[in-house]
């Protein structure tokens, strides 16, 4: 019993070995595989996974509305207090006051990008961006208003 | 036929035609010392730079790319940067032990070169217990480590050092094993009878699955005798810093780097002289045709080829395999490399007796 054991494991620990050795020998032969980005070369062509976290932003349509209803689930759930939502109320056409953003305050320089308000958001107004080159020479041109100036609500968000 | 044979013969009697035979075998020892010393930087220039591109492509990366074209002048980079800087010998330290311990670890490998034969009849000391030499003085490096470690007066060092001693002094007796397999089969110690025995086939062919097993424990011990991951117990980045050569900077460090390579590079060659043949080339039993057109490759490009391919497993290993703990380091050895390699030398002596070998 113990040499049949003392066998399985040497040949179990050899084929394990194999399976790893074949893989990289995968890799070794195909480079095609290799997932390098030469960056400041390849710029133009720059190649980002689809769940890179750049920074926050606020997509916008045509009309210039946004999806966010001002609700601040986003401004909660943020650790570092880099979200603020100022709310403001607003009529509607039937006559009566309805919340809704005055501006959304995102201090870039507090942010972790740990996608915690994307989360967060009930209506998907926010989404993680993958512009990454944030340098700038003033730390306030990191505060950013995220909603455009005169943009409204969607038609139908609550 | 062009070969390296040729070159040596003819520059052995131009140089005994014009001097004395004292001073022509003077002359020959010192251009044999710095064909060696120029084969151990163009070792250390071209490993170095194979194993950074070797682990990029198995890491899915790019490796060196910016020095030169393809990346390939990164070596000489690294080089000229461990030349101009500071060679601190730290303020406790064994003076005397701690630089001659990176010397020593050179002398070593210097030493183990003279029984190779790199070609047909091209080698330094035509040695009659090539073999026996060869594991008496791989066995000498871990003094220098130990030295190293001892004279660095750093806790890390030491434990390096250590480790790389039990280490060393288990896998010696693993590889022994395995080169005894193949010296049963062929009778001799000498390497270059070991060669001219696989002349019909080499022994890893010819000698069935047991010398296999003897090749695979013989790639095993040396890849840890050489301190290579995953045994890299004496270097151990991950809890010791650098293990042994903690201390050590500049060109002192240079040495231990380029002595681990070069040790890389020695243990392969003994790999293909016992196993695939040395210098030998392909032979398929009494095919005379095909032999005919092998034998047209020089010999020297055989060996050559068969170590880096040898060379090369052994990078393959430390990029694959995830590292072991001192504990089952020892275990693998005494529990299974050992029995396994004294029943398979059993095997292969029942073998060698009875000729049950092509």
């Amino acid at each position: 019993m113990f040499i049949k054991n003392y066998f399985k494991e040497v040949f179990s620990a050899i084929r394990s070995l194999l399976k790893g050795m074949r893989r990289t020998g995968y890799y070794f032969t195909h480079h095609k595989e290799i997932i390098t980005q030469q960056y400041p070369d390849n710029r133009d062509t720059l190649n980002l996974p689809d769940r890179f976290k750049g920074e926050v932003v606020m997509p916008h349509d045509e009309k210039n509305e946004h999806r966010c209803t001002g609700c601040t689930a986003c401004e909660l759930a943020c650790p570092n207090g880099t979200i603020k939502v100022i709310t403001k109320f607003e009529i509607n056409a039937e006559g009566k006051k309805k919340k809704a953003i005055d501006k959304l305050v995102y201090h870039l320089e507090l942010c972790t990008m740990c996608n915690l308000c994307i989360v967060a958001c009930p209506s998907d107004a926010i989404v993680m961006a993958q512009t990454f080159e944030h340098s700038v020479f003033n730390r306030s041109q990191l505060t950013k208003i995220l909603n455009n100036p005169d943009s409204k609500i969607m038609e139908g968000i609550e | 036929m062009w070969s390296l044979a040729n070159i040596t013969n003819s520059i052995h009697e131009a140089l005994n035609n014009q001097f004395s035979a004292g001073w022509a075998l003077f002359f020959e020892m010192l251009m044999a010392g710095i064909a060696v010393i120029s084969l151990f930087a163009i070792l250390g220039l071209v490993l170095v730079l194979m194993e950074r591109k070797v682990s990029a492509w198995m890491q899915i990366r790019l490796g060196p790319n910016r020095v030169g074209p393809k990346g390939m002048l990164q070596s000489f980079a690294d080089t000229l940067k461990l030349l101009v800087k500071e060679g601190l010998t730290p303020g406790g330290a064994d003076k005397f032990l701690f630089n001659f311990a990176p010397v020593l670890a050179i002398i070593v490998a210097m030493l183990l070169m003279a029984p190779i034969a790199f070609a047909k009849d091209f080698q330094l000391w035509n040695l009659n217990i090539g073999v026996l030499y060869v594991s008496a003085i791989s066995s000498v490096s871990v003094i220098s480590i130990l030295m190293a470690g001892w004279a660095s007066n750093n806790k890390y060092s030491l434990m390096g050092a250590m480790r790389s001693g039990a280490q060393i002094v288990s896998y010696e007796l693993s590889a022994g094993l395995a080169i005894l397999s193949v010296v049963v089969l062929t009778g001799s110690l000498s390497l270059n009878d070991i060669i001219l025995s696989q002349q019909n086939g080499w022994w890893i062919f010819k000698g069935h699955l047991p010398v296999l097993i003897a090749f695979v424990l013989f790639m095993i011990a040396v890849t840890a005798e050489t301190n290579r991951a995953p045994f890299d117990l004496a270097e151990a980045e991950s809890e010791l810093t650098a293990g042994f050569h903690t201390e050590y900077s500049g060109m002192k460090f240079a040495l231990f780097f380029l002595a681990e390579y070069v040790n890389v590079f020695i243990v392969c060659c003994i790999g293909a002289t016992l196993f695939l043949g040395g210098w030998m080339p392909f032979h398929i039993g009494n095919w005379q045709q095909f032999n005919h057109i092998m034998d047209y490759i020089p010999s020297s490009i055989w060996f050559m080829g068969k170590t880096f391919f040898l060379i090369f497993l052994i990078m393959w290993f430390r990029w694959t395999f995830p590292r072991l703990r001192i504990d089952q380091l020892l275990t693998l050895e005494w529990k299974y490399l050992l029995p396994i390699g004294m029943i398979n030398l059993l095997v292969v002596a029942a073998m060698a007796i009875g000729g049950w070998h092509f």
